[in-house]
């Protein structure tokens, strides 16, 4: 069993699907912070069979879980503060996602004015559906990695 | 403050007052002579247009208003660099009421959220083109005497074609309609317009060839392909005339199968349908002044006795 020491603050993303680890760290930009981050890759699981698990040494309200959101709902947070699980939190759908995903249609006007914050709304919450609040474009799940900003 | 940026703005009730109002501008112009005297209406067009410009203006100058603004980004700050945003901060200071079209999508979205007047969406690029579908239904509610209880097929550039977005989104609101999507494979209509209709349970079918319909029609909407939506002329110019309504086609359509377009025709539909009693197209740009007008004074919160 591998062993990874506790954090004292920040979050640890249980659950995910084994081998998503390193595409959330990307997404939550982890790569461009000095935070201590361990990545635990296909940790054994009762529920899952093998699963990731992500932690994260930070201030735990300095991280945008929305991408998390939008690449498996289903991953649990746990906030820890003073060493300690103060949250459990199960991620739900946002209404709104800013400045995660980016629209690529050519014709939307976030394409020309720069400075426009990229919005992506919750269409169809049954289907998991987001489009651009803008021109109402849909992100396409199986295109994850051109849509994510 | 309300803004006008998709028909869907409108419950179905407040549709009906507009239209009830916009009848009865028809039927009393007089009435309705100063309105607005002392407004004006901003007419911001990054995109050429002739008949929407001149049809928001006529309907500010029929109320008593008056009309400012620019046709075309090249002869506005836009120009320059100036972003959407600021441009309608600027003009919130000059004008009562702004109507903007522009080639990106979500532009009139973005003018509605920095304006300090109400935007009404004069077309954004393929996304919505509101008023049109105001006076699209307008029309249909005259010639027919109901909004509901039809088939209507709908011809030609589905895909880019942002009058059908609007209409299609707005009429699946009112009971039993089936929709017929008369398209080239390539200019369908896009999937969240289909995935909307199904969400609604409406029923629909797509299909090319619009001889194969045309009988079980009781309004054909047609659309020109628009060049200016292509990124490749070859495309265009292998699509433009794949759709041609001439009287050999007329003659198997219903008696009473009305012929809707939004303007500008170019071959799309044969001048010769022009004398065709059914041909409502011209009969549009009339209605589409007084939709204006009664839009105008509904978002500047104006009430005439």
């Amino acid at each position: 069993m591998l062993n990874v020491g506790k954090i004292e603050n920040g979050i640890v993303l249980d659950h995910i699907e084994a081998g998503k680890a390193m595409l959330i760290y990307h997404y939550l930009h982890l790569d461009r912070e000095d935070y201590q981050v361990a990545i635990i890759k296909n940790a054994r699981s009762n529920e899952l069979g093998r699963k990731d698990i992500l932690k994260v040494e930070c201030d735990p309200d300095s991280l945008s879980l929305d991408a998390v959101a939008l690449i498996d709902p289903d991953i649990t947070v746990n906030v820890i503060k003073g060493g300690i699980i103060v949250e459990k939190k199960k991620m739900t759908m946002p209404k709104q996602i800013v400045g995660v995903l980016k629209c690529h249609n050519p014709r939307c006007i976030s394409s020309i004015e720069q400075e426009l914050p990229h919005i992506f709304f919750l269409a169809d919450a049954r289907r998991k559906i987001y489009r651009c609040r803008y021109c109402e474009e849909k992100y396409s799940a199986g295109e994850r990695e051109k849509w994510f900003r | 403050m309300r803004h006008c940026l998709t028909p869907l703005d409108f419950t179905t009730q407040e549709l009906e007052q507009l239209f009830d109002l916009a009848a009865d501008i028809e039927k009393n112009p007089d009435k309705y002579a100063h309105a607005c005297d002392g407004k004006k209406i901003a007419t911001l067009f990054y995109e050429p247009s002739t008949r929407t410009r001149l049809s928001f203006e006529a309907a500010m100058m029929n109320l008593g208003g008056k009309a400012l603004g620019f046709a075309g980004a090249a002869q506005s700050s836009a120009a320059k660099g100036e972003s959407v945003a600021d441009t309608i901060r600027v003009v919130s200071c000059f004008a009562d009421i702004a109507a903007i079209r522009h080639n990106k999508e979500g532009a009139a979205y973005v003018a509605s959220q920095f304006s300090n007047i109400p935007v009404i969406n004069a077309g954004d690029g393929g996304h919505e083109h509101p008023t049109q579908t105001l006076l699209d239904m307008m029309t249909i509610r005259q010639l027919k005497g109901r909004l509901n209880h039809f088939t209507i097929g709908i011809c030609g550039d589905l895909k880019f074609g942002r009058t059908v977005h609007s209409l299609v989104k707005t009429l699946a609101r009112y009971d039993d309609i089936h929709f017929v999507f008369i398209s080239p494979p390539e200019l369908r209509v896009p999937d969240y317009i289909t995935d909307l209709l199904e969400e609604k349970g409406y029923t629909y079918e797509e299909c090319i060839k619009l001889e194969d319909v045309i009988t079980k029609l009781d309004l054909l909407y047609m659309t020109r392909v628009q060049r200016e939506r292509f990124f490749n002329e070859e495309d265009y110019v292998r699509l433009k005339d794949f759709y041609v309504l001439n009287e050999k086609l007329m003659r198997r359509a219903k008696n009473d199968m009305y012929v809707l377009h939004p303007l500008p025709r170019v071959n799309e539909i044969s001048v010769e349908i022009d004398k065709d009693p059914r041909a409502a197209y011209f009969k549009q740009v009339q209605y589409g002044v007084y939709v204006r007008m009664a839009l105008i004074l509904t978002l500047l919160d104006i009430h005439v006795d």
